[in-house]
């Protein structure tokens, strides 16, 4: 039964969606490395419930919100290796830039500069954290990817790496920033 | 004139080196790599950095070669897990202390701090970010200090003091609110004593000191004056 496929899930918090774009300028690999492994949950696919067990889980986005948190946490009871993929996941990146004010003035910014009734969004949205932060001060990660996006040659590396059994060593093939 | 030559040994192999030199002096001239931010040739070593500590034996503290002499008979290793440990931390520190956001950076690619964090191996920090609130000097019309990416090697005043005679630059402040100032903190564009030469923006490591104009990763260093300068000075004779 050594067939059976790698479950793999990809999660997006706080992020571009840059890193997922990544993932799919693999082009022409995607068709061999779908021989391999399931998408079981993605931003790419239609399941609305994270699964029970994961193999792998690649993680785009910081940890912005009380959402992103709640995810993260329950992702990371559920996946056996956890990988932050992209510069927001490993070091808050752009989304973090934030951090240097406060929330209150973060507010005024976006929705209080420049229209009458200004109105923050309260209702069926998440709260946001009063600092963005990275996957890994929340939870345990496995896999350091950094980039901003990390290159479709670097992401096909590391899935390739883990298919094998293996713990990619990433620092030739990717930095901060990128 | 001759200077004395003293025989020491860099990680088992044997070197000779004339007494003023440095251990990462010799090093690097027999092509053993030694990290280091706050060096530059053609500057006074200060040891502001602490990424090229080295073992030597005999002595329990490490020792920065940038401003270590060599000596007769020196055991010297550059290379050790121990090493790696402190290179590492002083690596993350240095990546936590301001906010190096290399994706939105203009030396994006052309950054010495970016490059040895590679190098070095680094794919995350394992400290907490400090997010601190700094402040971006656009005053001067061609040149812009962003303290966001300082990493307080004094590379800029040094260079400054030593090589256009200026001292625009030194450092103000205690341990972490350490920041660099022109004059007596005034911004920059207001400075009585700036030449304007650009030299501190030439050799800033990273993107904390800029030229004007420059859109993400297009910010690249021209430092080839200073070796030219020091040479010229006869301080390489």
């Amino acid at each position: 039964m050594s067939e059976e496929k790698m479950k793999i899930a990809t999660v997006w918090l706080d992020g571009c969606s840059g890193c997922h774009m990544s993932l799919l300028d693999m082009d022409e690999r995607l068709l061999d490395l779908a021989e391999k492994i399931e998408l079981v949950y993605s931003p790419l696919v239609d399941t609305k419930q994270f699964p029970e067990h994961v193999d792998v889980t690649l993680v785009e986005g910081a940890v912005a919100s009380e959402e992103d948190l709640e995810k993260i946490r329950r992702i990371r009871t559920r996946t056996g290796t956890l990988v932050s993929l992209g510069d927001c996941a490993v070091t808050a990146n752009v989304p973090s830039m934030r951090n240097s004010c406060s929330l209150k003035s973060v507010f005024e910014a976006a929705y209080g500069t420049g229209v009458l009734n200004a109105q923050v969004p309260s209702e069926g949205v998440p709260r946001l954290l009063p600092r963005v932060c990275p996957v890994h001060e929340v939870v345990e990660v496995d896999v350091y990817v950094p980039g901003c996006p990390p290159p479709a040659d670097t992401i096909h590396f590391v899935l390739s790496e883990l298919i094998e059994g293996r713990k990619p060593e990433l620092a030739e093939h990717t930095r901060f920033g990128i | 004139m001759s200077a004395p030559i003293k025989t020491l040994s860099i990680d088992g192999r044997d070197v000779s080196a004339t007494a003023e030199q440095t251990v990462l002096d010799v090093a690097t001239e027999n092509g053993i790599f030694i990290p280091a931010l706050c060096h530059l040739d053609g500057i006074t070593p200060v040891g502001a950095c602490r990424l090229c500590l080295v073992e030597v034996q005999g002595s329990s503290k490490l020792l920065p070669a940038c401003i270590t002499r060599v000596e007769e008979g020196m055991r010297v290793t550059t290379d050790s897990e121990r090493l790696a440990r402190y290179r590492r931390s002083v690596m993350e520190l240095l990546l936590a202390e301001r906010n190096h956001i290399c994706s939105v950076c203009v030396s994006n690619g052309n950054c010495e701090l970016q490059a040895l964090a590679q190098r070095l191996g680094i794919t995350h920090v394992r400290y907490p970010y400090l997010f601190p609130k700094h402040s971006v000097d656009a005053s001067h019309e061609r040149f812009v200090a962003d303290h966001n990416r300082c990493i307080l090697c004094a590379r800029c005043v040094r260079v400054c003091d030593e090589v256009e005679g200026a001292h625009t630059w030194d450092i103000m402040g205690r341990g972490v609110d350490c920041r660099v100032i022109t004059d007596l903190s005034q911004p920059w564009g207001e400075s009585e004593t700036c030449t304007g030469c650009g030299k501190c923006v030439q050799v800033c490591p990273t993107g904390a000191l800029v030229e004007k104009g420059k859109s993400v990763a297009e910010m690249s260093k021209r430092r080839q004056f200073l070796p030219y300068l020091a040479m010229m000075r006869g301080r390489n004779q």
